[in-house]
């Protein structure tokens, strides 16, 4: 039974990352990374590591995936037309041969080790190997120190991420001052305040568009 | 199943990875690429870990993970920050990340 699971998972964690290799859309190749992170999930449940499992498919093919699929809808999926010249066919050929050497070496590396236990299936072990009792165990007495470090390394990227991502007045990009009026809808184009029969859009408080004063989001465009 | 088959597939993920990072010239899927190496590398650690009957290896996977999550966090504000200032989207011309 193992072994079924674990050629479906393989194949499927294989044929994902191909996927994300070979798709041209960046969109397809994020739902192939997707798939391939469910199937590592399965691999990850066959080596009895429930946890990790849980918090590859919550973690990583939830949050991490939606950030990519944010991203990816924002700057757009589809190539400019520039970006589809192809990438040198020498270099595209360099490149396969890298990896095929890379993995015949990663190979060569694995079964021409002395370890005997790799032949094996692992040591028989207890019920609650990989449960989030003993992780938490662990990752709360023995490895305390790398745990914190982690989250300041979380705390860090993500202020990081806004301060790379905010926008900013540059070199020759010149912010135009917005108006407040131009957010403001003229009178009787149908707002759900005038349908209720409040006053026009001209009101300061107007619902959702019609706001007072320019906030941020106001001049992004794109959204 | 012997671990053996587990870091078979391991070895194929990472090398399809590095196969993706030097081909790709588009950054979003140069990170993907990236990630697929990440997690090539987290089946290998687990499948140790299995091989050991030692779960310090799985918590060497979370941190792996972490350090995954911030990495995309940083590359995907780069790509917002290099959109917004409608520079090509493509890791050849942006050799240059200084400014």
């Amino acid at each position: 039974m193992s072994e079924v699971l674990f050629f479906i998972a393989g194949i499927g964690a294989v044929c994902g990352a191909v996927g994300v290799v070979m798709v041209r859309n960046p969109f397809y190749a994020v739902l192939a990374l997707v798939f391939h992170l469910l199937s590592l999930a399965a691999l990850f449940l066959l080596l009895q590591a429930q946890f990790v499992a849980a918090a590859q498919v919550v973690v990583y093919a939830g949050a991490v995936m939606v950030l990519y699929v944010f991203v990816v809808a924002y700057v757009g999926a589809a190539e400019p037309p520039r970006l589809r010249a192809p990438v040198g066919r020498g270099q595209r050929a360099a490149a396969l041969l890298f990896a095929l050497a890379l993995f015949v070496e990663l190979a060569i590396a694995v079964l021409g080790s002395s370890l005997k236990a790799l032949d094996s299936g692992g040591p028989t072990v207890e019920a609650n190997f990989g449960s989030p009792a003993q992780i938490g165990d662990l990752l709360l007495t023995k490895f305390l120190l790398p745990f914190e470090v982690a989250s300041f390394l979380l705390l860090i990227a993500a202020v990081g991420a806004v301060v790379l991502a905010r926008r900013r007045g540059g070199i020759g990009e010149e912010v135009e001052p917005v108006a407040a009026a131009d957010y403001a809808l003229p009178p009787g184009v149908g707002t759900m305040r005038e349908g209720v029969g409040g006053p026009s859009s001209r009101e300061p408080f107007e619902l959702g568009v019609g706001g007072g004063e320019p906030t941020r989001e106001g001049g992004e465009g794109g959204w | 199943m012997n671990v053996n088959w587990y870091l078979m597939v391991s070895a194929l993920v990472f090398a399809i990875g590095a196969a993706g990072v030097l081909t790709r010239r588009n950054p979003l899927v140069v990170l993907l690429c990236l990630e697929l190496m990440l997690n090539a590398a987290n089946i290998a650690l687990i499948a140790f870990a299995r091989m050991w009957g030692n779960a310090e290896g799985q918590i060497f996977a979370i941190i792996v993970m972490v350090v995954a999550a911030c990495e995309v966090c940083i590359g995907l504000g780069l790509v917002v920050a290099i959109f917004r200032r409608r520079l090509p989207i493509d890791v050849d011309e942006i050799r240059e990340l200084h400014g």
